[in-house]
């Protein structure tokens, strides 16, 4: 049973022909089948707009529907035409559409040629890299000491291979231990050659250590020197520097050089050294044995406080 | 298939040289010749279509080959998604088709 002709158009039952003709047009145009062949709605939503449409442009039709002579399904007059654009579709979704394929590239066999080449172009990617991947010399390991100041200025080394010959690696300044210095194209042989892959051990100093970008280390005075003060050379990784000692410097005492650490490289600043006196006796001193024995006003001074209650 | 003569007995309202001007426009590609055409259910369909717009949706025609330009696209799409969809349905495991479902559904 077909619904009102009038809601199908949305059009009150006193619309001229005119505006029967606009509404027709205006949905017609939003549901045609052709137009939406995705859309399984649009085919019965536009064979009721255009029955609708059918009985009222027809002013008989619409005259004697008004007068209720005819229901809205109106079949009755003339020959029964195919409903309008429902029928198209289905040719042009089955192979005969291809009649009318637009040419690019949208015969149906290009599909195949389209995922072919596709597929392909992969499996040529994939051999290449894989051929790449062959060809390719391997990295070589290799562990290589090198020793501290060589670490800290930077310099280079001739590191002697398991394999015979020799490389010559050069040492960035501010080298730290566990680094990994990459040679290319120093290892295997091939097609590109591989690369030497060297991590680095830095070998410790007898007297200078590494915090950071200082240089620490530690200075032993003598007693004089703690007590009385005075200049004194330090060793800095730069050679021998000349210092003054504050009088009454204590064991632990950190006096800073300025600018004297770890060079400069890449973003980072150059560091500090630092010395930490250490005071030495050397040996048994009488004259100081005799000064302390008959000394009368040594303060009281206990450096032990605090630790009776450590255990 | 049937004639031009057929043609505009079959389908009510269509001019034959209108027919004829659409044909030199490779609107319609009937097989045959000039003078002797013959029309396939499509190329039927399509002077439905083509009557339909024009005539009833009040299509210029001046608009008219663009507009069927658009359509022979869409239903070139539509081909090759069916032929991809039949391939896949005749070819592909079935545990496949699972992963390609799910994988589409997420996009």
């Amino acid at each position: 049973m077909a619904e009102d002709p009038y809601k199908v158009l949305g059009v009150p039952r006193t619309a001229t022909d005119k505006q029967i003709r606009s509404a027709f047009l205006k949905l017609a145009k939003t549901s045609h089948p052709d137009l939406n062949p995705g859309d399984k709605n649009a085919e019965e939503r536009f064979k009721a707009i255009n029955a609708a449409h059918d009985l009222l442009a027809d002013k008989e039709k619409r005259a004697r529907f008004d007068r209720g002579e005819i229901d809205a399904s109106g079949q009755e007059t003339g020959p029964p035409q195919p409903p309008p654009g429902s029928r198209y579709r289905q040719h042009a979704d089955g192979p005969a559409g291809a009649r009318y394929s637009t040419g690019f590239g949208a015969d149906e066999d290009d599909l195949g040629d389209i995922l072919s080449e596709m597929f392909r172009a992969r499996a040529q990617a994939n051999a290449q890299a894989q051929a790449r991947r062959a060809r390719a010399g391997a990295d070589h390991q290799y562990h290589l000491t090198v020793p501290f100041l060589d670490a800290v200025r930077g310099g280079s080394q001739r590191l002697s291979l398991p394999e015979g010959g020799t490389l010559d690696v050069r040492i960035p300044a501010g080298l730290v231990s566990g680094q990994v210095l990459r040679l290319r194209g120093k290892g295997g042989a091939g097609d590109p050659p591989g690369d030497a892959l060297i991590e680095v051990e830095v070998a410790p100093h007898p007297f200078f250590r590494r915090e950071g970008n200082d240089i620490v280390c530690d200075l032993p005075v003598t007693v004089t020197e703690a007590v009385l003060g005075g200049r004194i050379t330090v060793p800095t990784i730069g050679g021998p520097v000349a210092m003054s000692i504050p009088a009454g410097s204590d064991t632990g005492t950190r006096l800073r050089l300025r600018g004297r650490g770890v060079p400069a490289h890449g973003d980072v600043p150059v560091g500090d050294a630092y010395v930490v006196l250490k005071l030495v006796l050397g040996g048994p001193d009488p004259g100081l044995e005799k000064f302390l024995r008959e000394r009368q006003d040594a303060p009281a001074h206990n450096p032990r406080a605090g630790m009776e209650d450590a255990a | 298939m049937i004639t031009l003569e057929t043609l505009t007995v079959t389908v009510t309202g269509l001019d034959a040289a209108q027919v004829e001007q659409w044909i030199a426009q490779d609107l319609v590609r009937p097989e045959g010749a000039p003078g002797a055409w013959l029309f396939r259910d499509i190329d039927v369909e399509r002077l439905r279509l083509i009557q339909n717009l024009r005539r009833d949706l009040a299509l210029q025609e001046e608009a008219l080959p663009v507009v069927l330009h658009l359509l022979d696209q869409l239903y070139d799409t539509r081909r090759r998604l069916r032929r991809l969809r039949d391939a896949v349905e005749e070819l592909a495991p079935a545990e496949v088709r699972e992963v390609l479902v799910q994988a589409l559904r997420r996009a």
